[in-house]
């Protein structure tokens, strides 16, 4: 039964954790689009014949271009982020059936955790007193279980919780096996499925003995500040808390200004650590991000004012820039309070194990 | 009987729930009302619905609920005539589709385990089990408890044991404190997420035993509130009056007094029938004193005594007060009603509503585009504004599909049974990307409006969605995206398009993509409408539009239109060059086809038509422009129902009718027209001559020439530079013709400075807007008798007000001033070639402004193919060219032209 993450005990982790403000990366997809990838790329010399076009599936390149992914991690430990993010976001048997890419999930997931893996140790060694982390990423996959996609049909649905919890359980494999330190639940646009994921990993969990700590980031979708299945921010939270989880927070669809009260409902009512990470403002005409990591950090101050977070970082859109200035930024400040003895004698227990 | 105060359960968190929204249990929330109805097994109604599989109406069940207050829906399908499991599913699955319903929290109830189980793999939110049990042992019990707390619930544990239910006061503690400390010390469940139902049973029901039934359960609430910390107390209250049934004062009386109890000794949560309770207060003196005897057990004889009561108490009328306000809508009128079902997804009563508004149409379809496209326009603001999301729309979707599938009957009588289907529209998310809700969406708002839809899914590379395109003869393509790839994707999918020359009408839509996009890099690939559609409310509309023959063409214009000033205004942005040079406008001029046989006018030359008929002229009236005027926005007749402005502009409407009637009667105003037809061709150099037409037609003698300016910034490489010129035939090749009117109304200054004097402001203003709307009523009949009687190249016209007001007739009639031919001192030839000044008495002023001010000038185009457009902004070269074509000073061409000058 394993009482430490990778490289590091639990009871240090949570005393970093305690003491300053932690940081997630940016985005891997603004970062893999640099690389301007063919086809070519994606399939490398194992998927030269497969069928179906691959180009786009960023979750492949940890197989065929390792390289490309694990530099994007280091470029991210280099500026001082302490989690890499997994490059796993649709690597689910959900998702990856639209490239009849099924068979290989699970590779898929250890794969993506390796890359992390080998850039977060070969950095752990240069800084050892800040070791660096590995997390999971477990996407919200392209089904929703609370809404029917047919208007004549509304109680259609076209993904089950089963389906869900065993295409999550292939998943959090992989990414344990491949070395991931914690699992984050995030851009949860249907709640059901991500109740399915963390139902999943809680039983993955009690199976395997893991004390692997949970994130789970929700996406609030547009001007109406709920959720794509409509629940209000709190109501989300209020649905995902039974977990155990490390921190509940916000991630995608906006940028730092239009989360920020999104952020301070959770804050308001939730008894957890609180983790941010927004995208680099909204999109321009062009589908392109053009907030500039000065712009970005300062949209980013008052999470830190406020004592809205614990953990920050960037999603669509931002760079090792942006979270460079994120970090610069958020140094001076204290991290959101331990909020309650419950939360910390759920940790003891955690530790105990 | 004291209060209990539950000492520590301060420290620990407050019992959170929740649908779409939470719902905090706690002291300031109060009694948490939970309601009863949608229960088989307690309500033969539901139980029905539910066997015959009416799920609408089994959902207005809860919805009803929700309305009456309950903060809590209990959901219970065990019944042996049922597939348990899969009711439960199917009914919550309808539920998260009602977002106004799941915004409350679902209490899932079964003594099955697995229906329990099934639906708790079917909600988002965080729901409450009812209930797990001792019955059958603690191993079972705490394998469930496990899963209860895994799936991320709450749970109502019943007080019943292995021995069977609690029926006194001990059994109750003992069971309930045993439940709590395994649930607590083994499970590990939170203690504010444990609630007990420690048993409501019928009172008075003639057994001495049961006497105390009431009083042992408010004594077991207390003092599990004392000692188990966090637990709450919950029961199902209508089973305690259960011995009155046929007698609902009664009951209702009952419920409320156990209520009253109860909630003082610490219950929390109640199943009720949130409809059937009475206020305390309310109960009279002496009913409340024979309930409280047997609710207390305060006397031996108490049963005996309200039995004999209950007799002369007759079930209370009382009128529903939430029913009555759930409908004040329905007194609205006809538009706002349609808009509140449509925002509140409400399809109760729309095929009524449907119903009226037809028969007030002129046609069924008229009420698509006409008050449901209002109330869909009212539902993409609100979506736009956040105030709506996305389950409420997909409602609203519902509502509008109900509301077509009334109308399709009508429509396709209409149409002799031919058009089946508004169109065929292929959907597809492109290659490399695999979002596809949005494309869902807008599927099924397409296929609400009658659109034969077919989604090809995601990934679709643009071969395959060509080749699908072509075989199945689509009238449209959407294509989706939500990555930025995507957006490359889609430029190089309309490049395809171009490729096979193909005409089929592009729509763009999806997170990522924008106007300006679509207007910068995809529209210029494609020599046919690329249209970007903001939101799936919008998708309809444009579809619409696009298969309308008679809207399509202006609509593609204006899109056009508006796009080009996009791409300039980016251009402008990124500093680049935004004109071509004029003679490279002028080679790419628009090329009309001139093999069509050119209509000789019947009647040459010059007409004058004093003292117009006023009554064809008040028939010919746009309204729409006349409510603007007075800055009601809105389109007739719609705007006389619009829920904001309705009631004013119904007045005005009134008001203009008296004023036009007296105008009539009493010959207050004169309309005159004064029109010509002319032999013409166009030259070199964008100019057109007009000849001498007494002389015959040998067309040698020009008696003037009309300059027009050509498009000259940038665009596309297949799109032409417009001007007039193109729209006339070239001379040499054949002899073609084209005409001029001047319409005025006059008499409205000095009627307007009559009402002035008696200070009637109002009257000043509406005679003066009247005769505006006269003299633009003139051109439109005028226009309307040139086409079918004195030039006569549309002999069979017959078209409507509206189809004539949305300019659905062959050629154009562009006035000087305007868009297409912006400087103003061509109406000086214009005039001249009329005598107009002299004919019907209009005269021009310095400025080239017509007075009076009530009048429209402009020229006759016939060519089926000439179109309105923008000249938009001019270069240098092209002033200097006018000025010269003129014989203007530079400076007086740049005085002109100013507004089409680049600064």
């Amino acid at each position: 039964m394993s009482q430490s993450l990778y490289n590091t005990p639990l009871e240090s982790f949570y005393e970093t954790l305690n003491r300053r403000i932690m940081f997630l990366d940016g985005a891997m997809g603004t970062m893999i689009q640099r690389h301007s990838l063919e086809e070519d790329d994606f399939r490398g010399d194992r998927f030269r014949e497969h069928p179906s076009p691959l180009k786009g599936n960023n979750d492949l390149l940890s197989i065929t271009r390792p390289d490309v992914i694990e530099s994007i991690h280091s470029a991210y430990f280099e500026i001082g982020c302490d989690f890499a993010t997994t490059n796993s976001f649709n690597a689910n048997v959900i998702a990856q059936a639209d490239y009849g890419l099924e068979p290989i999930v699970r590779e898929l997931n250890r794969e993506a955790a390796a890359c992390a893996r080998r850039a977060a140790d070969a950095w752990t060694q240069k800084t050892p007193d800040q070791p660096r982390y590995v997390v999971g990423a477990l996407g919200p996959t392209n089904r929703t279980a609370s809404l029917s996609p047919d208007v004549n049909d509304p109680g259609l649905r076209l993904v089950s919780f089963d389906q869900l919890k065993e295409a999550y359980q292939e998943a959090a494999l992989g990414l344990v096996e491949g070395g991931a330190d914690l699992l984050m639940i995030e851009t949860v646009f249907d709640t059901l499925n991500a109740k399915a994921a963390l139902y999943a990993v809680n039983e993955l969990k009690e199976q395997h003995g893991w004390a692997i700590p949970v994130m789970v980031s929700g996406t609030i979708t547009d001007a109406s500040g709920r959720t794509l299945s409509g629940q209000t921010p709190w109501a989300f939270a209020v649905s995902m808390l039974h977990g155990d989880l490390l921190s509940i927070g916000l991630n995608c669809a906006l940028g730092a200004k239009d989360m920020a009260p999104h952020l301070k409902e959770l804050a308001q009512h939730v008894n957890v650590r609180i983790s941010a990470h927004p995208n680099a403002g909204l999109p321009n005409e062009f589908g392109q991000y053009d907030q500039t990591p000065e712009a970005m950090a300062a949209e980013v101050e008052p999470f830190c004012t406020h004592d809205y977070v614990n953990i920050l970082g960037g999603c669509c859109g931002t760079t090792p820039d942006h979270i460079k200035a994120i970090i610069d930024m958020a140094k001076a400040y204290q991290p959101r309070p331990l909020p309650s003895k419950t939360q910390r004698s759920l940790e003891s227990s955690h530790e105990d194990r | 009987m004291k209060i209990a105060k539950n000492k520590s359960a301060a420290q620990l968190p407050d019992m959170v729930l929740c649908g779409l929204e939470p719902l905090v249990v706690n002291e300031v929330t109060g009694f948490v009302n939970v309601g009863e109805r949608a229960n088989v097994t307690g309500s033969a109604k539901f139980a029905r619905l539910v066997r015959e599989e009416q799920y609408e109406d089994a959902v207005e069940v809860a919805r009803q609920q929700v309305e009456n207050g309950a903060q809590i829906l209990d959901i219970n399908m065990d019944d042996a005539m049922l597939d348990g499991e899969a009711a439960m599913v199917r009914y919550l699955n309808l539920l998260a589709a009602e977002p106004d319903i799941a915004r409350v929290p679902f209490m899932i109830d079964s003594s099955k385990w697995p229906i329990i189980e099934a639906g708790l793999k079917s909600v988002q939110g965080k729901a409450i089990v009812n209930s797990i049990s001792l019955k059958e042992g603690e191993a079972l019990f705490i394998e469930h408890a496990k899963k209860v707390k895994a799936y991320g619930a709450a749970v109502i544990v019943m007080a019943f044991d292995e021995d069977g239910q609690a029926d006194t006061y001990e059994r109750r503690i003992e069971i309930c404190e045993r439940a709590y400390r395994t649930l607590v010390d083994t499970v590990g469940f939170q203690p504010q997420d444990i609630v007990f139902d420690p048993n409501i049973f019928p009172i008075a029901t003639g057994i001495a035993e049961h006497n105390n039934y009431a009083v042992d359960f408010f004594n077991a609430t207390a003092w599990i509130k004392e000692h188990l910390p966090g637990a709450k107390i919950c029961g199902g209250v209508s089973n305690v009056s259960f011995s009155f049934r046929g007698n609902n004062a009664v009951r209702e009386a009952m419920h409320s007094v156990f209520l009253y109890h109860a909630i003082r000794t610490g219950m929390d949560m109640g199943i009720v029938n949130a409809g059937m309770i009475t206020v305390y207060d309310d109960i009279p003196k002496d009913l409340l004193e024979h309930i409280e005897d047997v609710m207390l057990n305060r006397r031996e004889d108490a049963t005996d005594r309200l039995l004999q009561f209950a007799e002369s108490v007759r079930s209370s009328g009382q009128q529903n007060q939430a029913a009555q306000d759930r409908l004040a809508w329905r007194e609205t009128s006809l538009q706002e009603r349609i808009t509140h079902a449509l925002v509140k997804g409400i399809a109760d009563f729309i095929e009524v509503d449907i119903e009226e508004a037809r028969q007030q149409a002129t046609k069924p379809l008229d009420v698509i585009e006409g008050p449901l496209m209002t109330g869909m326009n009212v539902v993409g603001d609100l979506f736009g504004a956040g105030k709506m999301f996305l389950p409420q729309v997909v409602k609203s979707a519902r509502v509008m599909k109900k509301a077509v599938a009334y109308l399709l009957p009508y429509i396709e009588a209409e149409s002799d049974g031919e058009q089946k289907k508004a169109g065929k529209i292929l959907l597809a998310t492109v290659k490399g990307d695999v979002h596809d809700i949005g494309k869902n969406i807008v599927g099924v708002v397409l296929a609400c409006n009658n659109f034969e839809v077919i989604d090809l899914g995601v990934m679709v590379p643009g071969e395959k969605i060509l080749e699908e395109a072509i075989k199945q003869d689509v009238d449209i393509i959407g294509l989706s995206g939500l990555i930025t790839p995507s957006l490359d994707e889609m430029v190089d999918f309309a490049q395809m398009l171009q490729e096979k020359n193909l005409t089929i009408p592009l729509l763009i839509g999806g997170a990522t993509t924008s106007k300006v996009h679509t207007a910068v890099k995809i529209e210029p690939e494609y020599n046919a409408p690329v249209i970007h559609v903001l939101d799936a409310s919008r998708s309809v509309p444009v579809a619409t539009k696009l298969l309308s023959k008679e809207q399509k063409p202006a609509f593609v214009a204006s899109v056009e239109e508006e796009y080009q000033g996009v791409r300039e205004q980016n251009d402008r942005k990124r500093g680049q060059k935004t004109f071509v040079p004029l003679e490279e406008a002028r080679a790419r001029a628009v090329q009309l086809d001139w093999s069509l046989p050119i209509p000789k006018p019947n009647a040459l030359g010059v007409q004058v038509l004093k003292d117009y008929p006023l009554e064809e002229v008040i028939s010919r009236i746009d309204w729409t422009p006349f409510f603007q005027s007075w800055e009601l926005h809105g389109k007739f007749p719609a705007i006389l129902d619009d829920s904001v402005v309705g009631e004013e502009a119904r007045k005005l409407y009134e008001d203009a009718q008296e004023m036009l009637a007296d105008i009539q009667n009493q010959k207050k105003l004169q309309c005159h027209a004064v029109f010509g037809l002319f032999p013409a061709s166009s030259i070199d150099g964008d100019q057109t001559e007009i000849y001498e037409w007494a002389s015959g037609e040998d067309r040698q003698q020009v008696k003037a020439v009309l300059h027009h300016i050509r498009q000259q910034t940038s665009r596309p490489a297949n799109r032409p530079f417009r001007s007039l010129a193109d729209f006339v035939g070239p001379k040499g090749q054949v002899d073609d013709y084209m005409g001029a009117f001047v319409v005025t109304c006059t008499g409205a200054e000095a009627l307007a400075k009559a009402y002035e004097q008696e200070h009637d402001d109002y009257k000043s203003i509406l005679v003066k807007a009247l005769a505006d709307r006269l003299a633009e009523a003139l051109a439109e009949r005028l226009h309307e008798r040139v086409r079918q009687e004195y030039w006569g190249y549309a002999p069979a016209e017959s078209l409507s007000n509206d189809a004539l007001i949305r300019e659905a007739y062959q050629g154009i009639r562009p006035a000087p001033g305007y868009p297409a031919c912006p400087e103003h001192t061509e109406k000086a030839t214009l005039f001249e070639l009329l005598d107009a000044t002299s004919a019907i008495g209009v005269t021009l002023t310095d400025s080239f402004a017509m007075s009076p001010a009530a009048s429209v000038s402009g020229w006759y185009f016939w060519h089926p193919d000439s179109r309105y457009f923008a000249v938009g902004k001019i270069d240098q070269d092209q002033v200097e060219n006018y000025a010269t074509r003129k014989s203007f000073e530079l400076k007086q061409a740049e005085k002109w032209l100013r507004p089409m000058l680049n600064d």
